[in-house]
């Protein structure tokens, strides 16, 4: 059963991961470009020239079939909180089925009612209404981001809420503690700027690509100067707004930082590194060493976290096995207070069962004192608290690299446009077109940062992953699992062709 | 004023909310409908792609809405979400499935290159007309004929099948139920052609496929309304909240509620005489009363399930664990809260109102098929 259980929950993560960085393959890109298409839309339409025109069509058709497997990806993980993790839903179902249905209409229905107007308004409306709707689809997609990243956010830092436990259930308290938790506002300006600059990436990247064929050189060469603009704004704003990011973790999801820097041993003035193996045979308080090769900068990780050179970071093995000194409490203790409050809520649902009033009281007096750290009775062993290091670290500093690339990469394009001889630097061109690539690389490196990050809690310190998950046999998760696959790859597969043969055809279509 | 009202009302509030979402999602299935309809309405290329251009520009509205209602679902009654999704596990997946493929479907068909060819995503759309409305409807229909589940201490689900929720199909009620959805909405597919494509042929075998797709939705109809007048119900306790078969439940609940009878009623003319205009009196604005007629009914169904102390989603194998509006609901400051957000409701139908009218005001032509931008249509 126990085994059962644990492996349903397994094939869920998998299940919820797949989904997600599927989904997140279109998303930025969409966020990204639906701006990038008004700006050009506004341009033809300031200075009447049908060449805009023609270059914003070609823009929106690629935009347009991206979206669609967009909106395909995106309903699955909407309703696979409800049904691959039913517990989750039901215990945190009051707090996080709100953004969701905002979500749903604030955002969701300004996007569908426009996007018609786009596609097929040309002739039907207005000129002016129709850049309005493009800018509507924009803004529309903007807000879906913001609802879906509160409740996002709100996983990764519980708050504005209390635990019920008549009704064993989290409730919430306040909606705009919830809304506007300072994790929320730096998901929302971290996740959008970097949406903006990878679909900036993009529209750069194919610019290039019709320059090195030497085809469409005028118009390739107008997108890229607007995109190189958005895409060096934006990428500044990602790299503070990733700082701010790192900030909130250090201080409300410690393990996260820990584990994305490997560090192990608390301790002032701790340093980031710059470049590092794994030592992957390293478990918590053992001896042996993090990293078999490491570049360290010291000091940097205390500014990062507490913008303080000197300051104290803990590391795993204090989030693990507790701090006196530090005064840190870690997840051996936690787990025994955690303990009690899982037995005294359970003595206390048994005793209202049964209607002995008495020792419902009493049980409910323990229970309060011990909730604290109700997540923690969850877990198994102590250890079971630290996510995956490794990944954590790799993928947080495969995403920092690339962050400080591309800012470089739009100046140059910025430089030599202004130069006039863009069309001249093939190896110019050519890194902007794998920039593409590697920008998608930043994205879903920095999701499995978040992420993985986090784990073992699908709620930070309040839910683990394996009491989240529906009490289903293994095998419906695991078909479900392979369908997507399936249905998935093969719809990319498709998307990619189209784009391809759209990209190869150009604006004069 | 609405952070005044009491825990109940709010259920009640949103209960009614949540109806009126899932009904409009019932009258936007005409674009399920239109879709099963290309095989059999079109007979050229030219008018298969007319239809779908036609459906092509509200496809999104009608997803969104099936999103929002599952959105709100969630956020008000979040054990029913926990639970019938958690439980009726396949047939949420099978629906959502036949929503994948619709979703790509308009977009990838006409367009080069596109991997599995046009054919394979016309299959797609018939798929989610059929299969994906047929589970719907089987789904809603557990409404009153109850599923195989049990909630622990904790209100964690536990399904008694292991067709998770497919046995739903196998049961005539929800079978019916279902078939009867999916000649509604090809009744309303078919009106919604004849008020918004210009093309002669397409449009006289529109005006017929509409009263031949209500005759057979007819019998279907019949085996629901006599079963729902006889059939014991899952009436609750208003007072201790305990849950127990009655005879004649959902019967006693129209006549305890005279509005949903007349709506049920009403709406069924309603939806009688939009076909009637549409193909026997040569009117276009038949869809309307179509679309008014499908929302009354989808409301008095709603209302029939969830209202006068009844158990709307019923567990036949451990009663006491069935779901009420009452007992799946979130908490009262939660309702409130998004109660204020249901305020701008009105606002997005007014937009969404205006983009149609806009939209529509000229009717679809083959002429803007191949017009200048033909490389963005369906
Ligand atoms: C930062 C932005 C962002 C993030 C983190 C997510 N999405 Fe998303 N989602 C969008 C931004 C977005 C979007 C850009 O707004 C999409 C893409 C295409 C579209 O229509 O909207 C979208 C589509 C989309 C749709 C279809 C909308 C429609 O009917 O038009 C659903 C149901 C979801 N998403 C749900 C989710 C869920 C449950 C997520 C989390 C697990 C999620 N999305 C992550
Ligand atoms: C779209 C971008 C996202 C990506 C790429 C992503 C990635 C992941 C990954 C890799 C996991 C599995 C972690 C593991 O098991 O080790 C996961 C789990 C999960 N994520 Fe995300 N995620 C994304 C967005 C979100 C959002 C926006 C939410 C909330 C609205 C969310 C909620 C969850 C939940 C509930 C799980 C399952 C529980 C867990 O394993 O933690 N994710 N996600
Ligand atoms: C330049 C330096 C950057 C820094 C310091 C940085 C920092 C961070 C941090 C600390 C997180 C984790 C936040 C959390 O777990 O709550 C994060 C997440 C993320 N990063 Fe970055 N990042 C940088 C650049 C980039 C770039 C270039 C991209 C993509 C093009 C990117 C995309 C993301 C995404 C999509 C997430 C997940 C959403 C979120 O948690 O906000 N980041 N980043």
């Amino acid at each position: 059963m126990e085994d059962q259980i644990l492996s349903t929950v397994d094939w869920a993560r998998a299940q919820f991961a797949l989904t997600a960085m599927y989904h997140w393959i279109f998303v930025p890109l969409t966020l990204g470009l639906s701006f990038l298409v008004a700006f050009f839309e506004s341009i033809y339409v300031k200075t009447g020239n049908e060449e805009w025109k023609k270059l914003t069509k070609f823009w929106m058709t690629l935009f347009g079939v991206n979206f669609a497997i967009g909106i395909a990806t995106g309903i699955i993980l909407e309703f696979q909180f409800g049904t691959n993790w039913s517990n989750y839903s039901w215990m945190v179902g009051d707090i996080f089925g709100a953004p969701l249905a905002i979500e749903g209409i604030f955002a969701f229905f300004l996007e569908a009612a426009f996007f018609a107007v786009m596609f097929f308004g040309w002739h039907r409306v207005s000129k002016g209404f129709h850049l309005f709707s493009t800018w509507m689809v924009a803004v529309g997609s903007s807000l879906s981001a913001v609802w879906i990243l509160v409740a996002n956010a709100w996983m990764q830092f519980p708050t504005g809420m209390a635990f019920n436990p008549d009704r064993a259930r989290f409730e919430m308290q306040s909606f705009w503690d919830v809304a506007l938790s300072p994790v929320a506002v730096h998901k929302f300006t971290h996740t959008t700027s970097s949406a903006f600059l990878l679909a900036s990436l993009f529209v750069v990247g194919i610019s290039s690509l019709f320059l090195l064929q030497k085809r469409h050189q005028k118009m390739a060469k107008r997108s890229m100067v607007v995109a190189a603009v958005f895409g060096f704004i934006a990428s500044i704003f990602c790299a503070f707004t990733g700082d701010e990011a790192a900030f909130n973790v250090a201080h409300r999801q410690p393990m996260k930082l820990a584990a994305i820097e490997g560090l192990y041993v608390g301790q002032e003035k701790a340093p980031i590194i710059a470049a590092g193996i794994i030592n992957s045979s390293k478990k918590p308080g053992d001896d042996l060493p993090a990293f078999h090769q490491e570049v360290k900068i010291p000091g940097l990780l205390s500014l990062l976290a507490n913008r303080d050179v000197d300051s104290y970071v803990p590391g795993i093995n204090d989030l693990v096995f507790g701090n006196t000194e530090r005064n840190i409490v870690g997840a051996e203790q936690r787990m025994v207070t955690g303990k009690i409050a899982v037995a005294e809520l359970t003595r206390y649902k048994n005793a209202k069962n049964s209607g002995d009033a008495a020792d419902a009281a009493s049980a409910l007096v323990l229970f309060n004192q011990h909730k604290g750290d109700l997540g923690y009775g969850y877990l198994k062993s102590p250890a079971q608290a630290v996510p995956p290091v490794a990944i954590a670290f790799y993928s947080f500093h495969i995403m920092v690299v690339l962050g400080t690339l591309f800012p470089l990469i739009f100046l140059l394009v910025l430089f030599f446009a202004f130069k006039g001889t863009l069309e001249n630097q093939r190896w110019l061109n050519l890194a902007c077109l794998l920039s593409i690539f590697l920008g998608y690389v930043a994205q879903q490196a920095g999701w499995v940062v978040a992420e993985v990050g986090r784990q073992p809690w699908a709620i930070q310190g309040l839910l683990p992953v394996n009491v989240a998950s529906t009490n289903i046999a293994t095998s419906n998760v695991q078909a479900t699992f392979f369908i997507f696959l399936t249905l998935f790859t093969a719809l990319l597969l498709a998307e990619i062709r189209i784009m391809l043969k759209q990209i190869k055809t150009g604006p004069e279509a | 004023m609405i952070g005044n009202l009491d825990h109940t009302t709010l259920q009640q509030l949103w209960w009614l909310i949540t109806s009126v979402v899932g009904s409009l999602f019932l009258f936007l299935t005409f674009v399920q409908g239109g879709q099963t309809l290309i095989f059999t309405t079109a007979t050229t290329e030219e008018e298969k792609s007319l239809i779908i251009n036609t459906m092509g520009r509200k496809w999104e509205l009608t997803f969104t809405t099936l999103v929002l209602f599952g959105g709100a679902l969630f956020a008000a009654f979040p054990l029913f979400y926990a639970t019938s999704f958690g439980g009726a596990y396949w047939v949420w997946m099978l629906i959502l499935f036949t929503f994948i493929l619709q979703a790509v479907s308009y977009e990838y068909r006409k367009k080069p290159d596109n991997f599995l060819g046009a054919r394979t995503y016309e299959i797609f759309m018939f798929i989610n007309g059929s299969v994906g409305i047929l589970l719907i409807g089987a789904a809603v229909g557990t409404f009153f004929t109850g599923s195989r589940f049990s909630l622990d201490m904790f209100n964690s689900v536990k399904w008694g099948t292991s067709y998770h929720g497919l046995e739903a199909a196998f049961n005539l009620f929800n079978l019916s139920f279902g078939l009867f959805l999916v000649f509604l909405a090809r009744t309303l597919g078919a009106m919604y052609i004849v008020n918004h494509v210009d093309h002669d042929a397409l449009v006289l075998r529109a005006r017929k496929a509409t009263w031949i797709n209500l005759v057979l939705a007819l019998p279907f109809l019949l085996v629901i309304l006599i079963s729902l007048a006889t059939m014991d119900g899952f009436a609750v306790d208003s007072v201790t909240g305990n849950i127990f078969m009655e005879k004649g439940k959902y019967l006693h609940n129209l006549l305890g509620m005279p509005a949903v009878l007349i709506m049920l009623l009403g709406g069924l003319v309603s939806v009688i005489y939009g076909v009637l205009a549409t193909g026997f009196l040569g009117k276009n604005y038949g869809i309307w009363f179509g679309g008014l007629g499908t929302v009354l009914v989808g409301l008095a169904i709603f209302f029939l399930a969830g209202y006068n102390n009844t158990a709307f989603y019923p567990s036949v194998t451990d009663l006491q664990s069935s779901l009420t509006i009452y007992n799946a609901s979130s908490s009262k400051y939660t309702l409130t809260v998004m109660s204020y957000v249901a305020l701008a409701v009105p606002f997005v139908l007014g937009y969404i109102a205006y983009v149609w009218k806009l939209m529509d005001a000229k009717k679809l032509t083959l002429a803007e098929l191949t017009s200048e931008d033909a490389n963005e249509m369906y």
